[in-house]
């Protein structure tokens, strides 16, 4: 369910980085979380993020959240499907459904962030 | 699982618009049990239920419910209640959980009346059973004829064995029933209920779809359209009050409001842009601040960013453009007719 090759923060983002270029999203346990997702928000191209800081938002039938970069740096690509097919981020999470591109600042971030298996346990302590 | 006034409430099951819609199309249940229970009695219960509350208690008839509200002094709402007429000398409450010891104190506070109070909700737990199939569902368990129960009107009879109080209400603008059970019994009448609505697609229902449900009917929720600072008239609920049924609590006070006019309504919207007005956000008009959301949602039923909110009373008809704060951005709206949804007789 949640790939090895990611990483993972507290507030359910993911990471998948490969060098300098990664990819993020939010997590199945996010989406699951906010249900029916209904409308996605995303950084521009070319917009410098923060590692903490708000990336953009995801709404669903309940409610409003903000996404948060789990990643310093440059976003490259943002994921268009997602203005006309939200409900991706239910589907498919981890995969169909990333939400942004971003080539890193600072990779060694990274070490910071939980791996899969952290974060598996984190969530189940939560519940 | 959500904690919602001590209870532990499920928000969604298979999600919102899923099963929004086994209600609007088939068949939906709910576990409400957290929903409050008052029951007066006595020879002057019927005096105290008339004093507390807004509705006429004398229009009710033996077996007959009606939605009310219960007001402080000054004629803001202490609760939104549903009041059974189970005898003369008895009559049954529901109330909001999260209002319920509230509620009691207040009715105890009004009872100068040969009645007693008492408050029973650990004695029920209610299940909602909503939907256009609701009755073909319900049927299989209970031998009393659910045709013969008129809307808002209620039968204590039996389901699956167990003493049942069967009331044809509901707060999802669809048609359906709420039972009330022993504790007790709830779990097993929650699997026979849901295995008798297995051939039309039942579906468990969460507080999620419980907010859309009401909200596309345009059912008030309180602590959202309502609140001590609101009053009926404000609320559009002009109807629930009955100034000549003789004297009630808060009905000084709306008198007055009535005889000044009041200066804000509830009026629904539709988003026109993109995005949600949501509770809370403001409300503007011609470039100003004029009012705010109560309750703002997708509608599953009409595809469509359907809301409430309170504007200046000259304002709050259908047709007004309007604008809503969302995340410090105006996203356009127009004031609509209500309710948003309403079912086919």
């Amino acid at each position: 369910m949640y790939p090895d090759n990611f990483r993972y923060t507290k507030e359910h983002e993911w990471v998948h980085a490969q060098g300098d270029a990664a990819s993020v999203g939010i997590t199945d346990h996010a989406q699951s979380e906010l249900g029916d997702i209904v409308y996605v928000d995303l950084p521009k191209i070319g917009s410098k993020v923060e590692a903490g800081k708000s990336l953009g938002s995801v709404e669903s039938v309940k409610a409003v959240s903000d996404i948060y970069s789990p990643v310093s740096g440059e976003v490259t690509g943002i994921n268009e499907t997602l203005a006309t097919a939200p409900e991706k981020l239910n589907t498919d999470p981890h995969g169909e459904a990333w939400l942004v591109k971003i080539k890193l600042s600072a990779p060694a971030e990274l070490d910071g962030l939980m791996t899969a298996a952290d974060y598996q346990t984190y969530i189940g302590a939560e519940k | 699982m959500v904690d919602f006034g001590g209870w532990d409430m499920p928000v969604q099951y298979t999600g919102i618009i899923d099963e929004h819609c086994a209600v609007r199309n088939a068949v939906g249940l709910f576990d409400v049990s957290h929903m409050g229970e008052i029951e007066l009695r006595g020879p002057e219960a019927a005096k105290l239920a008339d004093f507390a509350t807004t509705n006429a208690i004398a229009k009710l008839q033996t077996g007959q419910a009606h939605y009310s509200g219960l007001l402080y002094d000054h004629g803001g709402f202490v609760d939104d209640i549903l009041v059974h007429k189970v005898a003369d000398d008895h009559y049954f409450l529901c109330v909001n959980a999260s209002n319920q010891d509230k509620d009691f104190e207040h009715i105890r506070s009004l009872n100068r009346f040969d009645a007693t109070v008492e408050n029973t909700g650990s004695r029920y737990t209610q299940l909602a059973v909503q939907g256009p199939k609701a009755k073909a569902t319900l049927q299989k368990l209970t031998g009393v004829d659910l045709s013969a129960i008129k809307y808002y009107w209620f039968t204590d009879g039996e389901a699956a064995g167990t003493a049942a109080r069967i009331a044809h209400t509901g707060y999802t603008g669809e048609d359906g029933f709420e039972i009330y059970v022993p504790p007790a019994e709830a779990e097993r009448i929650w699997k026979l209920v849901m295995d008798a609505g297995s051939e039309f697609g039942i579906k468990p229902c969460g507080l999620g779809a419980r907010n859309t449900l009401r909200l596309e009917a345009k059912m008030a929720l309180y602590g959202h359209e309502i609140d001590a600072s609101i009053s009926p008239f404000e609320a559009d609920l002009a109807w629930i009050v009955k100034l000549d049924k003789g004297d009630f609590n808060g009905r000084a006070a709306l008198l007055k409001q009535k005889e000044a006019g009041i200066r804000r309504k509830l009026v629904g919207f539709e988003m026109r842009g993109r995005g949600i007005g949501r509770d809370g956000y403001e409300v503007f008009l011609d470039g100003a601040a004029a009012g705010w959301v109560t309750s703002g949602s997708p509608s599953p039923t009409l595809n469509k960013n359907i809301g409430l909110c309170y504007l200046p009373v000259e304002h709050a008809v259908p047709g007004k453009a309007i604008h809503i704060m969302i995340r410090n951005q105006p996203v356009e709206a127009v004031t609509v007719e209500t309710p948003f949804y309403k079912r086919a007789k």
